[in-house]
């Protein structure tokens, strides 16, 4: 076991470059998350810190050894792929020993190794099978297995559960929460699917085109968003963004369609006058009695969901639409004017311009 | 097609069995001819098989027909070293190839698979004076080695076993890269058991290739100790004015159908996953 560290990391195919200089500080045993959209670099971060892609300038170090010369053998990691890449002639038993026997261990430890970790992953009947017998759960399981035998300092995981279904999914993302907190090894996991950033990770690296978006751990990238991206990307539905004028000493909003709407304690005076965008949870708007309103919904489209309710609709004179999601099953017919009110404290003011959250300034 | 009528049945098993007893008819004649003695040919052609087989056919073996100056044991022995010499050859060296092309980056990379691929377009009989003229110089006429060498490297094989490889996903590369194996791990331990059922294909191809070869053992063999069998048929027509032995010529030419007929038959089941399947 071991920390990871990235100072400034960057990386260039050919002339461009796709990693601009990520830095992070990955602690002993810490679960580590990379979450980002496709194409925004997340997979070359992590083969970097495994040593398959080479780091253009920066570094990475793995305990206290800066690795970026060495192979990824000697780096002591171990990975699990998308694909889960087992070796398809050789039986799960094999699969997992492999890596053992080239390192010349012992017959007798490889022998031990594997059974320990085949018992933890349920996997002893299915030793003496190759993988093609195997189900998807099972062959992802033998992946996990063949990183267990080798005890690593880091585990590496790509996009390990995109190609199972829904269910099996869910019960193996609490399999590898559950393997993590018996065996504390650090672990970094790239993943587009934020349900398993916010579930698995102690931390979250949330990667936009290249950049460290944010850092942080789950709750803090979800309640205090860095920038526009990531306030955009975690939560489903989709934070609503609303692009309006703040009033000259910056405490309230100048919208046609917002009554009032009182910001967070102390306003944003320094920006007082100036557009910035405001964003709003769907989750976070609340049904209430007409006066006390800061908005008028008119109700275009409802989904019922079961446990809650989606509604999309507009507001105002310039008809801004809007999403909001209401707890429990609600019959809305469409162009029902609903009355809704935010909490001051569930707004997120950004930057127009750079997209950067704008902080409170204290009063 | 999913149709069922009577008449649709009999009409294929009919062309099927027309085409067989087309294919089986020569060789039920050679059957025929190398059972009875060359009097009993030459005189009236006989319909069924003779009682002669077992001393025709021992005689081809053992003594050889007049004035080829070789068995056909011999000569058999000859044929399977160079279509084993040849059909080992081309595949190892045809793995090592495309391995070196698909796996390894170094310059003109593409420049020498182009330069492999466009060889496939020379058969042996284009190139084949030079050829001999090169042998010739390295002295390996009349030698197994000259039969085997100048046929070794097949850019077929080479091609077939580069697109076997690009389809071997890169990630198991990178697996045994973190599993902490190099490019020969890789290539013994991954690559060849993955590629058993294409190299169990192109075996059966190759062999039967190598034993067929006619053109280029006839060039470089004066010595009847390098007969090989189709070479040692040849020689056995060419006897002037005489009377051609028929019916040893016969047996000899049935025990040279043999060795390819066991092969194809032995191996039918991994040809067939070969051709189809792959094992990812």
């Amino acid at each position: 076991m071991a920390a990871v560290s990235l100072k400034n990391v960057t990386k260039k195919f050919g002339k461009t470059e796709v990693i601009h200089g990520v830095s992070c500080d990955i602690r002993d045993g810490e679960f580590v998350v990379i979450l980002g959209p496709s194409g925004c670099g997340k997979s070359t971060l992590l083969r970097m810190v495994a040593g398959l892609e080479e780091v253009t300038s920066g570094e990475v170090s793995i305990g206290d050894r800066v690795v970026n010369r060495l192979e990824p053998a000697e780096r002591d990691i171990a990975m699990v792929f998308q694909n889960y890449a087992l070796y398809p002639h050789m039986t799960v038993y094999n699969n997992m020993a492999y890596g053992l026997k080239i390192r010349g261990m012992s017959k007798t430890e490889i022998e031990k190794r594997v059974l320990r970790a085949a018992r933890i992953l349920e996997l002893t009947e299915f030793l003496n099978r190759r993988p093609r017998e195997l189900s998807g759960g099972q062959r992802q399981r033998v992946a996990m297995g063949r990183c267990i035998v080798r005890q690593p300092k880091v585990f590496l995981f790509d996009e390990p559960l995109s190609n199972l279904d829904a269910k099996l999914r869910v019960q193996m993302r609490l399999e590898i929460r559950k393997l993590h907190e018996d065996l504390k090894v650090t672990s970094i996991y790239v993943t587009h699917d934020q349900v398993e950033a916010m579930t698995l990770g102690d931390r979250l690296i949330v990667m936009d085109q290249g950049y460290a978006a944010q850092i942080g751990t789950p709750l803090e990238v979800y309640e205090k968003p860095a920038t526009t991206f990531v306030a955009g990307f975690i939560g489903s539905p989709s934070m609503n963004f609303l692009t309006l004028r703040l009033s000259a000493d910056g405490r309230m909003v100048d919208h046609s369609g917002i009554t009032h709407l009182p910001l967070p304690e102390g306003g944003f005076p320094r920006h007082g006058g100036r557009e910035v965008v405001l964003g709003i949870r769907p989750e976070h708007f609340e049904f209430t009695a007409e006066e006390e309103g800061i908005m008028l919904l008119h109700v275009d489209h409802v989904e019922i969901l079961g446990a809650d309710t989606l509604v999309y609709g507009h507001f105002g004179e310039d008809k801004t639409s809007l999403t909001i999601r209401l707890p429990a099953v609600h019959h809305l017919d469409k162009n029902t004017v609903l009355p809704l009110r935010v909490l001051s404290k569930n707004l997120h003011v950004f930057d127009k311009e750079s997209g950067h959250r704008i902080p409170l300034s204290m009063p | 097609m999913v149709e069922h009528r009577p008449w649709l049945t009999f009409l294929t098993h009919a062309t099927l069995l027309l085409g067989m007893v087309i294919i089986v008819f020569p060789i039920y004649v050679t059957f025929v001819a190398s059972t009875h003695t060359l009097e009993e040919i030459a005189t009236r052609f006989p319909l069924l098989p003779g009682s002669h087989l077992v001393e025709n056919y021992l005689r081809a073996l053992s003594l050889g027909p007049r004035d080829v100056g070789s068995t056909v044991g011999q000569m058999m022995l000859n044929s399977l070293i160079m279509a084993l010499g040849i059909t080992f050859g081309k595949i190892a060296i045809s793995l090592l190839a495309a391995f070196a092309i698909v796996y390894f980056r170094f310059r003109f990379r593409l420049f020498f698979f182009w330069l492999i691929f466009i060889t496939l377009m020379l058969p042996v009989e284009v190139r084949i004076l030079p050829t001999y003229k090169v042998a010739a110089d390295l002295k390996i006429l009349n030698s197994y080695t000259g039969l085997i060498l100048p046929l070794i490297a097949s850019a077929t094989a080479t091609f077939l076993f580069r697109q076997f490889f690009m389809t071997v996903p890169d990630e198991l590369c990178e697996a045994l890269r973190i599993d902490g194996g190099g490019p020969i791990r890789f290539f013994f331990d991954i690559l060849l058991p993955m590629s058993r059922t294409s190299i169990a294909a192109l075996f059966v191809i190759l062999f039967i290739y190598g034993w067929n070869q006619y053109l280029w053992p006839l060039l470089i063999t004066t010595h009847e100790n390098y007969y090989t069998v189709l070479i040692g048929i040849k020689r056995m027509l060419d006897v002037g004015e005489g009377q051609a032995e028929w019916h040893i010529i016969m047996a000899s030419t049935m025990l040279a159908m043999i060795p390819p007929v066991l092969v194809v038959l032995f191996m039918q089941k991994q040809f067939i996953r070969g051709m189809t399947e792959t094992e990812k």
